[in-house]
């Protein structure tokens, strides 16, 4: 499917509005928008919801021999995956210039800045290792799915639990979260992707672009902060040219403060599920949705007619041909040549059916 | 035949499902005397042979003297010929632009087909331009083709438009509420301050108003009509309106 294309009084339109400091949703130009985060019943499945930007983060873990240059690390395997269903832009199995970034994005944020202990996760040096899998899918892309992304990364890392491993000599057991409780991955730190997209030749900044903005920018820069105020990575795209000034008042004011809220919506939301969990009460995707709203799947009982159900039914049955008879068993033709049905004339080669006549007909005498 | 109206009158308001089908057995009369009554179905019902098949899931709606219809909810546009939409024009190839209307082809537009256009004088019109037109060719087996003139020529309120102004997409629904002749939504909105409207029925609407501002203000206003009662719909105006003012 085609995206629809930005017309010329649109783009006019966006530019006006970003000149006068007025975005599409009534948000001030550094607003966030409100993120939402849902765990799921599986341990490292999340739903990060960012306005209507909607990303589904999974996290896997499998034992697989390590790499050959570091025999004792384990393995952070991250994948992004941009689902036609997120946007009409999106085409199955393109590699777009949108999903080369993102998934160097991630990785820079998360592998290179070291937040995961990779050394923990070797079992035997050499020869096993768990091997951590995140799993990205974009359900619905409505502007800055590099937030989303990271934000999902991360929460569902945090979330996730591997599990126990007992080695003896050179027999490694694993066992099932019922025999032994599952152990968490140990992280170190949490980096958090911040977007920020600018117009205008880099004169007019907005935090959090939704996707009409992100249509008409001139350049955007994602910075990555921890809550130990460490940048974990910084990428500047579009070709803007920044000051060295706007950089830092960013990263000082800006990045650590969204990195804070984030971070503290991101503990509150998930320590409750957790201790739902250890009290037994009921967690995951289902309880989260909203029932009560308008817009939500659930519908009152509709009176459906039931009457003369059985009737109409045999009626219908009674009315239907019969289906055709069904083929009789295979006739043995010969040794290892067995027939179903009636094939049709072989049209083909006439001259060699008088050749092959006396053949068959040995082999019908000889064997059966 | 007071026996077709009599089908669908109980079923009036209610909710019906694709499959659904009225039949009519003609009464054997003596007499002879057969009424030919006529019934225009309207969307979401098909005639097949002497039954009425219900092709959409909706409500069951009737409008005197003898038309129904099935009113359902819908975002995606299916082009269909005599429909005024809002198109964004996309490509210029030779004698001919290609139209994004929404649906699942692009339309084409002649560039002869704009009022005063000749082959000497042709029409200003860019890549990126909004424009507004009506389906002369809209059926699923061929590309769909609109017009920028009617019938006697002239424009009619058609053709290229919006040098300002805010596009952007609502259901169809919605859509169709509001070019409804004396639409209660366009009047609300019309006492709380002057703007401009296109409204295009493959759910495209474009607004202007005097301020970015107040273009964004009735933006998300009709947005929000969407799931609105009446009731709650005026109450908001009326608090929008005495905040702006």
């Amino acid at each position: 499917m085609r995206d629809t294309p930005l017309s010329n009084c649109e783009r006019r339109f966006l530019l006006k509005a970003v000149e006068e400091k007025k975005r599409l949703d009534g948000r001030q130009t550094y607003d966030y928008r409100n993120i939402k985060i849902t765990f799921g019943t599986d341990y490292g499945c999340c739903i990060v919801e960012l306005g209507r930007t909607r990303v589904l983060c999974q996290v896997s873990c499998e034992l697989v021999p390590p790499k050959d240059s570091r025999p004792t690390e384990g393995i952070m395997f991250f994948n992004l995956e941009l689902s036609p269903m997120a946007s009409p832009a999106f085409e199955p199995n393109r590699q777009s210039e949108l999903l080369v970034m993102l998934n160097r994005q991630l990785e820079r944020c998360l592998r290179n800045s070291k937040c995961i202990d990779t050394e923990s996760l070797c079992v035997v040096s050499g020869e096993k290792v768990w091997q951590i899998r995140v799993d990205v899918h974009v359900l619905n892309h409505d502007g800055n799915l590099m937030d989303a992304a990271s934000i999902a990364a991360i929460s569902a890392l945090s979330h996730f639990r591997r599990p126990d491993v007992a080695i003896q000599g050179r027999d490694i057991t694993v066992f099932s979260p019922e025999e032994r409780d599952p152990i968490p991955l140990s992280i170190y730190h949490m980096p958090i992707c911040v977007s920020f997209a600018f117009f205008l030749q880099g004169s007019y900044l907005l935090v959090d672009p939704c996707e009409r903005e992100e249509r008409v920018k001139d350049g955007l820069l994602v910075i990555a902060m921890n809550k130990h105020r460490e940048i974990c990575s910084i990428q500047s795209s579009g070709g803007i040219m920044l000051l060295k000034d706007q950089v830092f008042f960013l990263i000082t004011f800006l990045v650590y403060i969204y990195m804070k809220l984030i971070y503290c919506f991101m503990k509150k939301k998930f320590f409750y599920p957790l201790l739902f969990r250890k009290e037994g009460g009921k967690f995951g995707f289902a309880e989260s949705m909203p029932k009560e709203r308008i817009t939500a799947l659930k519908r009152d009982e509709a009176p459906v007619e039931m009457t003369d159900v059985q009737e109409t039914a045999s009626e219908i049955v009674n009315r239907t041909e019969t289906p055709t008879e069904a083929v009789s068993s295979p006739v043995l033709v010969a040794m290892g040549t067995a027939q179903v049905g009636e094939g049709i004339v072989n049209s083909w080669g006439l001259d060699e059916d008088e050749e092959d006549e006396p053949q068959t007909e040995d082999t019908k005498t000889g064997s059966v | 035949m007071d026996t077709i109206h009599a089908c669908f009158k109980d079923k009036i308001g209610e909710v019906l499902l694709p499959g659904d089908v009225f039949s009519f057995r003609l009464p054997e009369s003596g007499d002879g005397s057969i009424k030919t009554d006529k019934i225009i179905c309207g969307p979401g019902l098909r005639r097949n042979g002497e039954e009425v098949q219900v092709c959409k899931s909706g409500i069951l709606r009737h409008k005197q003297p003898n038309m129904y219809w099935i009113d359902s909810q819908q975002r995606r546009y299916v082009p269909a010929k005599g429909e005024s939409v809002i198109g964004i024009v996309t490509a210029k190839s030779g004698d001919i632009f290609k139209v994004d209307v929404g649906g699942s082809e692009q339309a084409s537009l002649s560039y002869l087909a704009f009022e005063g256009a000749t082959k000497r004088n042709r029409p200003n019109v860019q890549v990126g331009d909004l424009v507004y037109g009506q389906f002369t060719i809209a059926n699923k087996d061929m590309e769909p083709e609109l017009v920028c003139i009617d019938s006697c020529g002239r424009a009619n309120g058609m053709g290229v438009f919006g040098a300002d102004g805010l596009l952007f997409k609502l259901s169809l629904g919605l859509v169709r509420r509001l070019l409804a002749p004396q639409s209660e939504i366009v009047k609300d909105l019309e006492k709380i301050f002057p703007f401009e409207l296109v409204v295009g029925m493959n759910g495209r609407v474009w607004v202007k108003a005097k301020t970015v501002q107040q273009t964004l203000i009735v933006t998300s206003l009709l947005e929000s009509c969407e799931n609105m009662t009446s009731q709650q719909r005026q109450t908001l105006f009326k608090r929008v309106a005495e905040g702006s003012l």
